[in-house]
C-alpha cells in the first residue's frame, strides 16, 4: 500500500497550486465573478494547454489518461482559491457522460473540442419536485419521426449560459420516479425552443432555469441508451461527487488556514484571541475534521472506479456524508472565530463558507446521502 | 403557581391581537409573513401605531411612561404581534437606550428623549463596538475630549447597526485615558446630523447593507449629552447589555420560525411526497420544537422571577445563547428543506425589493442568505463564548 502522489501527480499539484496562487488572489476573484461570463476565457485556455481538461480522460478519447485521482487534485486547489471556471459541469460531468456513455462519433464532436477548450457542457437533471433523486424526472421526450421533441423545465443547471452543449435528462418512458425509461440527449445550447432564465448562484457561480418547448433533436443526440440512462447518470454524478469532495476539502484547508491566522493575530483582552482555550478547541476539532474529510475524499477518489457497482456508491455517498459535516464544522467554526469580520462580505472567510455550504447541498445533502450510505451498507 | 392565563390575561390578548389587527398596516404584516426585508418608513409606521397606544415601550414602567405590564402580559404581548406577523420592535431606542436614560440621566435629557422614544418618532442606532474593541469592549478608544461646555470626539465605531438610518447614536466614549480601562468611559448622545459624523456601509455575507462603520472627526457634543456621571458609562453600559441579553432570546420569533419551516416542509416534494413525511427530516423538526419549549420555558421562569424584582442577571445569558442557537438551527433546517433550490441568488429581490420572479417558491431564495446572515445572532451582544464566560464566573463560581 503506498497513499502517496507519483511525480506526475505532485507535479500536477504543484502547477494547479501556482495557477491559483497566481491567478486567483481573493480581489482577483471578485472580478471574475462580477465579470458577463463569472469566469474567464483566458483561464479556460490555459487549462487546455496545460492538459488540465483531458488529465483524467482516457489516451482513446483524447485524453492523457489519469483518473479520479488527477481529478481530485485538480479540484483540491480549485477548492482553496474558489475558483469559478466551470470545470465541473464541463469536464467532470459533461465529459464524464460522453466517456462513460458517447458513442465514437459523439466523443469527436463534443469530447475533442472539450479537451482543446473549445466547448463548454452543463447537465440539465433537476427538475423543481426532484430534490436529490436523480430518477424523478418528469421532462418529456417523445419521438418524432427519426428524432425526438423534449419539453419541460430543468431547473439550477449550472454554466448553462455558457455552454455548447447541455445534456438533458428526459423521461422517455415509465413512472415518474422510474429509474427505467430515463434518457439522456445531448442538447444544442442555442437550440430552437430552449430559454433559459440566467442567475448568479449563492457561492458567485451561474445557473439557469431550463424551459424547453418542442426542442427537436435527432437521434444521435441520445448518449448511451434509450430508456437506460440511469446507471450512467448516477454513476457520472457519482464521480462528480468525489470531485466535489476534494474541492470541499481546499476550501477546508483554506477557511482554517485563515482562521487559524486570525486567532493568532487579533488580540483582545490583551492576547491573540487563540490563548484561549474555548478558541484553541475549536480549532483543534476544525482540524481534525477537515482531516476527516481529507480522508473520506481519498478513499472515495480510490475506489470510484471499482468494478462492484455498490462500493462505488458507497464510497461517493459516504465521502458526501463526512463532506458535509465538516465542511459545516469548519464554515461555521470559522465564522463564529472571526467575530462579526466573519460575517462580511470583504472575507473570504465568508465566501469559503457560502461555497461550503451550496457544495453540501449539490447532488444530495449529508442526509440523503447517510440515508443512501445505509440502504446500500445494511441491504442484505 | 398557575401555568392557565387568567380570565383577564386572555382578554388582554383578545385587545392585543385587536389592536394589531386595526393598526398594523397590511403591506408591512406582508412583507414579515414572506420574510421579506423593511424600510425604514415600513418600521416607523408600526411603531408609531403601537407608540399611539403607549405600547412601544412594552417593557417600561408607569412611572416613565411605559405601560407596566406584568411578566405575564408581555408575554402574550411579544406572542401576540409575532403570530400577527408585527415586525419586531427596534430595540435601540425603547429597549437599550431608553431604560439607560429614565434610570441614570438628567431630568433635561429625559424630558428631551423619552417621549420621542416611547411615540417612536426617532430612530436610535448603539456605538459600543470598535474595529479594536469587540469581545473586549472595555478597550475602547474613541475619545470624548472636554473643552468648556462640550466634547471633541474622535474616533470610530463599528457593527453599527441601521445607523444609516439614525437620527441619535448612543456612544460608549473614553473621557479619561489615565484611568483603569472600565473607569475612563462615559456614556455620551450624539445627535447624528452633527458635523464630522460619516456613515460607511459594510456589506455583509448575504450582500446586505445592515451594519456600518461610523467615524467621528471632531464632532463637537454639548456636556448636557452626557448620560449620568463622567467615567461611569461601563455601569451603564452592562445594565444596558444585561437588558439587551433578555430581548435576544427571541422566542415568539423562533416559533414562528419553526411553523414556517413546517409549512415548507410541508411544501416541499421527497420522492414525490411531502418533505416532513420523511421520518429523518421531521424529527429534527420536532427536537427543534423542543428546544424552543424548553427556551419559553427558560424565558417564563426568569421573566417570572423578575416579576419577583430580581433584576435581569446571569440567567438572561443562557437565554441568549440558547435563543441565538436555535435561531441559527431554524435557517439550517429551512435550508435543508428547501434544497438545491436554495442555490439562486436574486440580490434585485432580495435588497432592492424588485418585481422580478423568484426562481422557484419565494421562500427559497431566502432561505441560504438567512442562513448565513443569521450566523451573526452567536456573535453579537456579546459572542456566546463571551456569555458563557459571564455563567462560568457568576453563576458557577468557577
Amino acid at each position: 500500500m503506498d497513499l502517496s502522489y507519483s511525480d506526475e501527480q505532485k507535479a500536477l499539484q504543484e502547477g494547479v497550486e501556482r495557477f491559483v496562487r497566481e491567478k486567483y488572489v481573493f480581489d482577483t476573484r471578485r472580478k471574475i465573478a462580477a465579470s458577463e461570463r463569472g469566469w474567464l476565457p483566458d483561464n479556460w485556455a490555459q487549462f487546455a494547454e496545460l492538459g488540465w481538461l483531458g488529465m483524467s480522460f482516457s489516451e482513446d478519447d483524447g485524453g492523457l489518461g489519469g483518473g479520479a485521482l488527477e481529478t481530485s487534485i485538480l479540484m483540491e486547489q480549485f477548492g482553496k482559491g474558489l475558483v469559478l471556471e466551470p470545470f465541473l459541469p464541463t469536464v467532470v460531468l459533461g465529459g464524464g457522460l460522453l466517456a462513460a456513455g458517447g458513442s465514437a462519433a459523439q466523443k469527436q464532436a463534443l469530447l475533442a473540442p472539450m479537451i482543446e477548450g473549445k466547448k463548454q457542457f452543463a447537465l440539465a437533471w433537476l427538475e423543481r419536485q426532484s430534490r436529490y433523486n436523480l430518477a424523478d424526472v418528469s421532462l418529456k421526450a417523445t419521438k418524432e419521426g427519426a428524432g425526438w421533441s423534449l419539453s419541460g423545465h430543468k431547473g439550477v443547471v449550472y454554466n448553462a449560459a455558457s455552454a455548447d452543449t447541455i445534456f438533458v435528462l428526459a423521461r422517455t418512458s415509465g413512472g415518474a420516479r422510474d429509474e427505467k425509461g430515463l434518457t439522456l440527449f445531448a442538447v444544442d445550447g442555442k437550440a430552437k425552443g430552449l430559454s433559459r432564465r440566467d442567475y448568479p448562484t449563492q457561492d458567485s457561480l451561474r445557473a439557469s432555469e431550463l424551459t424547453l418547448d418542442k426542442v427537436s433533436v435527432g437521434a444521435d443526440a441520445v448518449v448511451g441508451a434509450v430508456d437506460g440512462a440511469f446507471p450512467l447518470v448516477e454513476g457520472t454524478v457519482d464521480r462528480a461527487i468525489v470531485a466535489l469532495c476534494a474541492e470541499a476539502v481546499g476550501c477546508m484547508d483554506a477557511i482554517n488556514a485563515a482562521t487559524l491566522e486570525y486567532i493568532k493575530t487579533r488580540k483582545q483582552f490583551g492576547v491573540p484571541i487563540g490563548k484561549f482555550q474555548v478558541l484553541q478547541h475549536r480549532m483543534v476539532d476544525c482540524f481534525t475534521n477537515a482531516q476527516e474529510a481529507r480522508s473520506m475524499a481519498l478513499m472515495a477518489a480510490l475506489k470510484i472506479d471499482d468494478a462492484d457497482a455498490t462500493v462505488r456508491a458507497k464510497a461517493a455517498s459516504g465521502a458526501k456524508v463526512q463532506i458535509g459535516k465538516s465542511g459545516k464544522f469548519c464554515g461555521q467554526s470559522a465564522v463564529q472565530m472571526h467575530g462579526g469580520m466573519g460575517v462580511t462580505d470583504e472575507l473570504s472567510v465568508s465566501h469559503y463558507f457560502k461555497r461550503l455550504t451550496m457544495i453540501d447541498l449539490m447532488f444530495g445533502n449529508q442526509q440523503h446521502h447517510l440515508t443512501r450510505y445505509s440502504n446500500l451498507a445494511m441491504a442484505a | 403557581m398557575d401555568l392557565a392565563f387568567t380570565p383577564e390575561e386572555r382578554a388582554f390578548a383578545d385587545e392585543v391581537r385587536a389592536y394589531v389587527r386595526a393598526n398594523l398596516p397590511a403591506d408591512v404584516r406582508d412583507k414579515v409573513a414572506s420574510g421579506k426585508h423593511l424600510t425604514r418608513d415600513d418600521h416607523m409606521r408600526w411603531q408609531q401605531a403601537l407608540g399611539r397606544k403607549g405600547w412601544l415601550v412594552y417593557t417600561w414602567p408607569k412611572k416613565h411612561g411605559g405601560p407596566g405590564f406584568t411578566p405575564a402580559q408581555r408575554y402574550i404581548f411579544e406572542n401576540v404581534c409575532a403570530e400577527e406577523n408585527a415586525p419586531g420592535i427596534v430595540p435601540f431606542g425603547t429597549k437599550m437606550v431608553g431604560p439607560v436614560i429614565y434610570t441614570f440621566a438628567s431630568d433635561e435629557l429625559k424630558q428631551k428623549h423619552l417621549p420621542s422614544i416611547r411615540e417612536g418618532k426617532m430612530w436610535w442606532c448603539q456605538g459600543y463596538s470598535e474595529p479594536g474593541s469587540g469581545s473586549d469592549l472595555a478597550s475602547l478608544r474613541t475619545r470624548a475630549e472636554r473643552q468648556g461646555d462640550h466634547y471633541v470626539v474622535n474616533g470610530s465605531k463599528t457593527w453599527n447597526t441601521l445607523g444609516h438610518w439614525a437620527d441619535w447614536i448612543f456612544c460608549l466614549v473614553r473621557t479619561d485615558p489615565k484611568a483603569k480601562p472600565q473607569e475612563g468611559i462615559s456614556f455620551l448622545l450624539i445627535d447624528m446630523k452633527t458635523p464630522g459624523i460619516t456613515v460607511k456601509p459594510i456589506v455583509m455575507v448575504d450582500g446586505g447593507h445592515e451594519v456600518n462603520e461610523i467615524f467621528f472627526d471632531n464632532v463637537k457634543v454639548p456636556v448636557t449629552n452626557l448620560v449620568g456621571k463622567e467615567g461611569e458609562g461601563w455601569t451603564y453600559a452592562k445594565f444596558l447589555l444585561a437588558n439587551e441579553r433578555l430581548g435576544i432570546a427571541a422566542v415568539p420569533q423562533s416559533k414562528r420560525g419553526v411553523e414556517a419551516l413546517k409549512d415548507i416542509a410541508r411544501a416541499e416534494l421527497d420522492g414525490g411526497k411531502p418533505l416532513i413525511e420523511n421520518t429523518g427530516f421531521r424529527e429534527k423538526i420536532a427536537d427543534l420544537e423542543l428546544q424552543v419549549t424548553a427556551l419559553e420555558y427558560t424565558e417564563l421562569r426568569v421573566l417570572s422571577a423578575m416579576a419577583q424584582g430580581d433584576a435581569p442577571g446571569a440567567e438572561a445569558s443562557g437565554l441568549k445563547i440558547r435563543g441565538s442557537e436555535i435561531q441559527q438551527r431554524i435557517t439550517e433546517l429551512t435550508l435543508e428543506a428547501v434544497g438545491e433550490y436554495a442555490a439562486p441568488y436574486l440580490p434585485g429581490l432580495l435588497w432592492q425589493g424588485s418585481n422580478e420572479a423568484p426562481v422557484g417558491p419565494e421562500y427559497a431564495h431566502l432561505a441560504a442568505p438567512r442562513y448565513f446572515n443569521t450566523r451573526k445572532t452567536t456573535i453579537y451582544g456579546g459572542s456566546n463564548e463571551i456569555q458563557k464566560g459571564i455563567i462560568s464566573k457568576m453563576v458557577l463560581g468557577l
